[in-house]
């Protein structure tokens, strides 16, 4: 997740949960493009007609509370959103997006700067979130260093499998 | 310094002599839960780990088809026959289909899966719910639950707790669900984000196991990582009836650190109610019940209300009388078990009489999914515990949360009702305080 996204912002209030993510009657859908096609869906029904490939979602605190479904961050990612601009998240939520490789970002900073529409910039790398509209910008904040060392990793499967190519050989 | 509970438990599962809040380890899990929706995902994840072919102990593995159950659709049968043949293959024991289970966190408690001091985890964001036994338990995605299925650990950052006290005695139709919902108000829904919630006080210690797994499973509607009770002689009692799989109760230390201390007095508690569309959006019944608000569907179930105690109360109070006209109540018994003491006891054929639908154990209406979705513009009383635009089918609709006794007075009525202006003497084996 290195390479420097760009898109349109979609700004959205506090607690965005996982029901109005991803309905509960998709949750039964494993096929990714299907799923991206209902992202959002609960909370804004245009949203998926609206976006283009490499927009970004702004929200307030606690995004993506309420279930541990991680068809959430899927649909999310399979809409073709790049990231996720929150002042914070729910912590299932959290824990997914870096599992399945959805950008995601923690700045209260960045939403309060960050208007629907706006033309944003992100450097992964470095938590730089640039408003290119306003020609402003801020900084996300720094995953924790083992968090850091999960998404170096590739995420979470690889680190499984370090894990147990570990163990075969010990 | 001492720790609290929730650290107890988690430095003894990564062999640390003390673990601190804010501090990442590696934990040894005791039990994997997943249902058909999360271990369908998860299962994917496991078939592409190199390296992954057997699951670290098939016994410490629970797999329940519960939430399309039965199948609605093409779709969802192949997604519990994908569960299913995963069970075969990796000798799963404990999977549970329709007919044979019910909802995953009434399950794995009634056949002993769950015991004090044990480390869960599980593909559902409920898995909260066995703090109710003094283990620490937490929901997770399908990717980490894949990762647990094949490392047996799971890693997690140490959750600083936040202590709530309970005392007083609950007054008339007060239950574990009002506390708990008043708890939600007051906490916010991300108000115990990454915390842990330590329960403790008079009224806690006097409540039923049941009343415990009500509180504990709504933790997650506070944000919380997990919820957890002291085990006690009840909680010790219940266990061992079901395993005699040695375990160990631990014990906050009397000098934990807690983040914040939050004391509730339930004795000045009225029933409470949760409004659309947050479940924190908590208001005392007499506030609600004022404004005469017709219902279209009352929905008693769920991991949160869906065991035989809450199944007791709503037939007491429907007992011999009809729901009102134009109102749908669907009752979802818990599991299987709490089915057949539901009919032993004679209550499915109350709840029928007076009008109810009763479905097969399972999930059914509680997240939309099937068997009472509402329609637009429809409003509910449900025994659930979210509210979320959405959750129950229409994002048009309304669904206000409540205990089981507030659902039932609602049912007779066809409007939203303070359960304390129906005649009706509460039974002791009912009440929260009973055991
Ligand atoms: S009953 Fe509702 S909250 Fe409980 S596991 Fe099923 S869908 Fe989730």
């Amino acid at each position: 997740m290195e390479a420097t996204l760009r898109g349109h912002a979609h700004k959205y209030g506090k607690n965005v949960d996982t029901d109005v993510i991803i309905p509960g009657k998709y949750c039964n859908i494993i096929d990714q493009a299907e799923l991206g096609k209902h992202a959002l869906e609960g909370l804004d029904p245009q949203y998926t007609s609206r976006m283009q490939a490499g927009d970004i979602i702004v929200a307030e605190t606690n995004f993506g509370c309420g279930s541990s479904r991680e068809v959430a961050p899927i649909a999310i990612k399979a809409s073709g959103t790049s990231a996720v601009i929150a002042k914070s998240f729910a912590r299932i939520f959290y824990r997914n997006a870096l599992n399945i490789g959805l950008p995601i970002f923690e700045s209260a900073e960045a939403v309060d700067g960050i208007e629907s529409g706006d033309e944003i910039e992100l450097e992964p790398a470095t938590g730089i979130v640039r408003n290119i509209t306003r020609a402003t910008q801020y900084r996300a904040a720094e995953f924790p260093p083992f968090m850091r060392s999960l998404i170096d990793a590739g995420g979470l499967v690889p680190y499984v499998e370090k894990r147990l190519s570990d163990s075969a050989s010990s | 310094m001492g720790m609290t509970l929730t650290e107890k438990i988690l430095a003894r599962h990564c062999g640390l002599e003390r673990v601190e809040p804010g501090q990442i380890v590696n934990a040894k899990v005791d039990l994997v839960l997943a249902n058909e929706l999360s271990a369908a995902v998860a299962i994917g994840v496991m078939r592409k780990i190199q390296g992954a072919t057997r699951v670290f102990d098939a016994t410490k593995i629970a797999l329940v088809a519960d939430h399309f159950v039965p199948a609605k659709d093409a779709q969802s049968a192949s997604l519990a026959k994908l569960m299913k043949e995963f069970a075969a293959e990796q000798e799963i024991e404990h999977f549970f289909d329709v007919g044979r289970g019910g909802i995953e966190h009434v399950v794995l408690p009634e056949e002993g899966l769950v015991a004090p001091g044990e480390l869960i985890v599980g593909g559902d964001s409920h898995t909260c719910t066995y703090g109710a036994f003094g283990a620490f338990a937490t929901g997770m995605g399908s990717t980490d639950i894949a990762a647990a299925f094949v490392l047996g650990e799971v890693w997690l950052k140490v959750p600083a707790s936040i202590k709530l006290i309970y005392t007083g005695a609950p007054g008339p139709m007060v239950y574990a669900k009002d506390i708990m919902l008043r708890t939600v108000g007051e906490l916010g829904i991300d108000g115990a984000t990454y915390r842990a919630l330590e329960y403790h006080g008079t009224t806690v210690d006097e409540l039923s196991i049941t009343g415990r797994i009500t509180m504990a499973n709504m933790a997650i509607e506070a944000g919380a990582k997990n919820g957890i009770f002291r085990a006690d002689e009840k909680t010790i009692a219940y266990v061992k009836e079901r395993t005699d799989r040695p375990f160990v109760v631990e014990r906050a230390d009397p000098d934990a650190t807690y983040e914040r201390v939050v004391s509730i007095d339930v004795g000045a508690l009225e029933p409470q109610i949760a409004c659309p569309h947050t479940p924190d959006n908590v208001h005392p019944i007499s506030e609600v019940a004022g404004d005469d608000l017709p219902v279209d569907q009352v929905f008693i179930g769920s991991c949160t209300n869906g065991y035989i105690d809450d199944l007791r109360v709503v037939a007491k109070i429907l007992e011999g009388k009809r729901i009102a006209p134009n109102l749908r109540v669907i009752v979802n018994p818990g599991s299987q078990k709490v089915w057949m003491q539901a009919a032993q006891e004679g209550i499915l054929t109350t709840l029928a009489a007076a009008g109810c639908a009763v479905n097969t154990p399972g999930c059914g209406a509680c997240f939309g999914g099937h068997m009472g979705t509402l329609g637009d513009g429809e409003r509910a009383i449900s025994t659930t515990n979210r509210n979320y635009v959405g959750r129950m089918g229409s994002p048009k609709a309304e669904i206000y949360l409540a205990s089981p006794a507030t659902c039932a007075a609602s049912a007779v009525t066809g409007r939203i009702t303070d359960p304390r202006v129906l005649e009706y003497a509460p039974m002791s084996s009912a009440s929260p305080t009973s055991s």
